[in-house]
């Protein structure tokens, strides 16, 4: 249930951008949302457009860009891909693995009038 | 509703401050209602700027930290709420990109570096309990703050939805408890933790605990300032509750076998249970009790002295450079 309390996060970051950089309305925002980011996207878009209503962002459209998960394998010395926090090293089964990236929620870009 | 700011009472709430939703509370949404309609901007594409003004009434969109300041107080409880959102659009101006690149839970991770700052200037190790609803975490604290109350100073803040039992539990033990309900809420905040650390006092050396609303899930992504995220797991809920549950395991930096007592009653794998919990977090430690029978409280107080020690000692080897850098100075 916190996508509500990530989407009411991302009206409070495009007010505050609103105001320093002057627009009034936002018609698209690209967020990037990795596989770790604990972030539901279906539920994040219902909470978004919950949230949205008679703000600057009302009727946005919200494009997600979806960034790899990855994690350097301690045993193979190298970087292979996860898509869970529990994922085993795809190349030798290990669990000792340190995610490198994937857990990214930023607000990347917006498309603003 | 506040006419103020648009906030909401009666949602969030924090004990012991003082009633009458006083406007001490520090949204940074200014009320300068920004008539920047700026008139500045390029006419080039030819359109009349009718917008005459445009007030840009950006008041009450509240994130969850920021309704935190929202404070409605019934009796000692402070109840944090939430504004609806009041918005009205200006007129058009031209389409334009802009690039922001801004972390979404980046507001709430400042005021977590400010609380952060208050517990290393007051020699508090902060930790945040997490667990599911009914892991017994708060028998486990009142347990370990009737076995550690005479050694350091020690605080609670209680999070949950509804009610002030678990803060009076924690009372009866003779501790200081500041009970937070986060109204619909589903986890604590910074902003949250920082109000409530108001309301506590004379901690300085000693221990804070914070008990988590019960869930697995939200408070994983929420950082309150703490020095360690502890998770608590009770052996009645099955050995698979790291690998369900791998964002709040992956976070702790302890996970806590709660109720061990039951062992014999129960079909849990202890060894496949820490096995799931190191596949999501190779550096979890884990501990093994009963508040109840007090079995493994022993190792359980042990950590907590060494964390308060090691951050007391960090604090004093910086403060030793310091004292140098600036003897040299001379």
């Amino acid at each position: 249930m916190h996508e509500m309390s990530i989407a009411e996060g991302v009206i409070q970051v495009l007010e505050d951008q609103a105001r320093e950089q002057q627009f009034s309305r936002v018609k698209t925002l690209w967020l990037e949302i990795g596989p770790l980011a604990m972030i539901e996207v279906e539920a994040l878009r219902f909470c978004f457009d919950a949230v949205s209503r008679q703000t600057l962002a009302e009727g946005a459209k919200l494009e997600i860009i979806e960034t790899p998960g990855q994690a350097w394998c301690m045993g193979c010395s190298q970087t292979v891909p996860v898509t869970q926090r529990y994922d085993a090293c795809p190349q030798c089964g290990s669990y000792q693995l340190q995610v490198t990236s994937g857990d990214e929620l930023r607000i990347k870009e917006l498309e603003v009038v | 509703m506040c006419t103020v700011c648009g906030c909401a009472e009666g949602e969030t709430k924090i004990e012991g401050q003082i009633p009458g939703h006083s406007h001490s509370h520090s949204h940074d949404h200014t009320h300068s209602h920004s008539h920047d309609h700026d008139h500045h901007h390029s006419h080039g594409n030819g359109h009349t700027h009718g917008h005459s003004h445009a007030h840009s009434h950006i008041a009450a969109t509240e994130t969850a930290t920021e309704t935190a300041a929202v404070v409605d107080i019934q009796g000692q409880d402070l109840h944090f709420g939430r504004g609806p959102a009041h918005a009205h659009v200006p007129g058009l101006t031209q389409e334009r990109m802009v690039q922001i690149e801004q972390d979404i839970l980046g507001k709430n991770d400042r005021y977590a570096a400010v609380n952060r700052n208050r517990f290393e200037q007051l020699n508090l190790l902060a930790l945040n309990l997490v667990s599911s609803p009914g892991s017994g975490k708060t028998t486990l604290l009142t347990e370990t703050i009737k076995l550690l109350s005479e050694r350091w100073p020690m605080g609670v803040i209680e999070g949950d939805q509804q009610t002030s039992n678990d803060a009076d539990r924690i009372r009866e033990t003779g501790a200081q408890a500041v009970q937070v309900n986060t109204g619909k809420g589903c986890h604590l905040d910074a902003h949250m933790v920082g109000h409530a650390l108001d309301v506590l006092n004379e901690l300085d050396g000693g221990v804070l605990f914070i008990e988590n609303v019960g869930n697995l899930v939200c408070p994983a992504a929420f950082d309150l300032g703490e020095a360690h995220k502890v998770a608590i797991l009770s052996v009645t809920e099955g050995e698979d509750k790291p690998i369900k549950y791998p964002d709040m395991f992956h976070a702790a930096d302890l996970m806590i076998l709660n109720k061990t007592d039951l062992l014999p009653h129960l079909d849990f794998d202890v060894d496949a249970c820490i096995e799931y919990a190191r596949r999501v977090n190779p550096d979890i430690e884990v501990l093994q009790c009963s508040a109840r029978s007090g079995d493994g409280m022993d190792s359980w107080l042990e950590w907590i002295g060494n964390r308060r020690a090691e951050r007391i000692q960090s604090r004093v080897d910086g403060l030793r450079q310091q004292v140098e850098r600036l003897e040299a100075l001379i």
